[in-house]
């Protein structure tokens, strides 16, 4: 039998297009790759270079000072963020993970179908137009029932909006990885749906699920647009949660402007501050998921 | 009523299906299945791929209900009572009837805790440590994990996960074991040692057994029922029950002519 084949040799030649192509997509690929981490790098570096200057002991421990005085510190604005923080998670953990669970575990197609519309609408939403809506819902009730205005739980509830479609999402995605062999297994052996759900289920789930918490919280962390009409600023140390409470962004934010020299080196500690701060939450995130699994 | 005679040429009867017709949706899978299950004897269901024996199987404790489009018609009787009459608690089927899947799923915590979960769920008030025993024992896997009981039950190579999977199928003390292919994922040593294991279980349960492979069913059952399938003028695939008996019966003188060609290699 005769071949309709070309004949072709073993070896390989290093100038065929197909070879040449291939070496130069994969440089290609590399130095976009490279790419990529630059606006990461550049970021970080900036930041440690002209932060860790300014940094020091006090300013975890002063208040913010007057313009033109050295020293001073920030300790307010970053028990302010993990205030803040802290109340947007205890509000959206809790929500997102049952919304989550709901949606996967308990919900038939259709309304399932509409909530996960409703949740990527809401992750959507620009950050600013969240602190809009916590201020028309916690703002002004507080001013109205005369109990504060401007305040910690204000700027918590921007945070939990904010927070809430990413945690939805991610354990959403999370639990529906596990495998339904697995539930089957546990319904098999005369579980209950519940029993299933939170022995089997979410424990398979967890690693995933506190990823997905970490990055909300990493996310909300930053965000300084919703606490600017929420939570507003202070000098003070933070004093109940009804109260204008500061925060490291919104602290960069107002500094960062400001025309005092003092000030701006303040914020560039700030953002070093903020940035270490997200980088240890994934970091203990990590680690903690790593030992359950 | 013939239907609460509960012996068979002298065997107890453990379950019975009367009339069974499984659809998905409109789709019927399964059709006009009666068929008895003998007490602590091995059952094995074969037939080609798409016979419905699987889908006939989770019938028996009410898996099937976790799909949503499922729907059983006719009567499966568990001793005296129909397993899907409306007063049917299927947690509690569940608990009475075990399941052993195909593919090993231990759950993603320690191996003493795969058995410790199931017998938890049911309400066990004795020794722990002492169930946890007796059940590996009764799966041949105690001596191989004994001094790793806290280890992961992922960290178990396949044939002892699928034991495991047994071990926490048997701590329940169900009365009745499904097993649904439980060897096809295993080596031939692993099957061996499951199909073992299976002869010493039937003093105390009944197993029921779904499998593809015909010299294991020649191996482990008692009975053995052959299913088929048929495609309809719309293209739907029907199982059916096509031969029920003995399992020498059937694998030495088929009455039917489809066994006879299954057993034989010439279609499946």
């Amino acid at each position: 039998m005769t071949s309709h084949f070309p004949q072709s040799s073993l070896t390989r030649s290093p100038y065929s297009p197909r070879t040449l192509l291939n070496t130069v997509m994969t440089v290609l690929a590399f130095f976009c790759g490279v790419l990529a981490l630059v606006p990461l790098l550049a970021v970080l570096s900036y930041v440690l270079f002209k932060g860790f200057s300014s940094l020091s002991l006090d300013v975890f421990t002063q208040l913010p000072p007057a313009p033109f005085r050295q020293g001073g510190g920030f300790g307010n604005a970053i028990l302010g963020t993990l205030l803040m923080v802290g109340i947007g998670a205890l509000i959206s953990i809790p929500t997102g993970v049952l919304t989550a669970i709901y949606l996967t575990e308990f919900s038939s197609g259709k309304i399932a179908r509409w909530v996960r519309f409703a949740t990527n609408v809401l992750s959507g939403v620009p950050s600013i137009i969240a602190g809009v809506f916590a201020y028309g819902i916690v703002v002004l009730t507080l001013v109205n029932l005369k109990l504060g205005s401007y305040s910690a739980l204000g700027g918590g509830f921007a945070l939990a909006i904010l927070m809430l479609p990413t945690i939805v999402r991610t354990t959403d995605e999370a639990l529906q990885l596990v495998s339904q062999d697995l539930r089957q297994a546990s319904v098999g052996l005369g579980a209950t749906k519940l029993q299933t759900v939170t022995q089997v289920v979410l424990p398979a789930a967890l690693p995933a699920i506190v990823t997905g918490s970490t990055l909300a919280i990493a996310r909300a962390s930053g965000e300084t647009a919703p606490l600017l009409f929420t939570a507003l600023f202070s000098s003070f140390w933070p004093n109940g949660l009804l109260k204008p409470t500061a925060s490291l962004a919104v602290l960069v934010y107002n500094f960062a402007i400001s025309p005092f020299k003092n000030w701006q080196s303040l914020a560039w500690a700030a953002s070093l501050i903020l940035v270490l701060m997200v980088l240890i939450t994934s970091i203990i995130a990590r680690w903690a998921t790593r030992q359950k699994a | 009523m013939a239907i609460n005679a509960s012996t068979m040429n002298g065997t107890q009867v453990v379950l019975r299906t009367e009339d069974l017709n499984i659809y998905y949706g409109n789709f019927l899978a399964v059709q006009n299945i009666w068929l008895d299950i003998p007490k602590n004897q091995v059952t094995a269901f074969i037939g080609p791929s798409g016979c419905g024996k699987s889908t006939l199987l989770r019938c028996y404790n009410r898996l099937n209900d976790l799909i949503e489009t499922f729907r059983a018609e006719g009567k499966v009787f568990f001793g005296d009572h129909n397993l899907y009459a409306p007063h049917i608690d299927p947690v509690e089927v569940r608990r009475r009837i075990g399941m052993v899947f195909q593919r090993p799923y231990p759950f993603p915590k320690s191996i003493k805790e795969n058995i410790a979960f199931g017998v938890r769920i049911n309400g066990y008030k004795g020794n722990m440590d002492e169930l946890v025993e007796r059940s590996l024992r009764q799966a041949a896997l105690w001596d191989e994990v004994k001094d790793k009981l806290n280890q992961s039950g992922l960290s178990l190579s396949g044939g002892q996960q699928q034991r495991l999977c047994i071990a926490r199928a048997i701590a329940v003390q169900p009365e009745v074991i499904l097993m649904d292919e439980p060897c096809s994922a295993l080596d031939p040593i692993s099957t061996l040692r499951v199909e073992e294991m299976i002869h010493e279980l039937k003093e105390q349960y009944t197993i029921v057994i779904v499998t593809h492979n015909m010299q294991q069913a020649a191996r482990v059952a008692d009975k053995t029922a052959f299913f088929n399938v048929k495609t309809s003028e719309k293209g739907g695939r029907t199982g059916y029950l096509v031969e029920y008996a003995p399992t020498e019966l059937i694998f030495n003188n088929p009455q039917q002519e489809d066994t006879k060609a299954y057993i034989s290699g010439r279609f499946g």
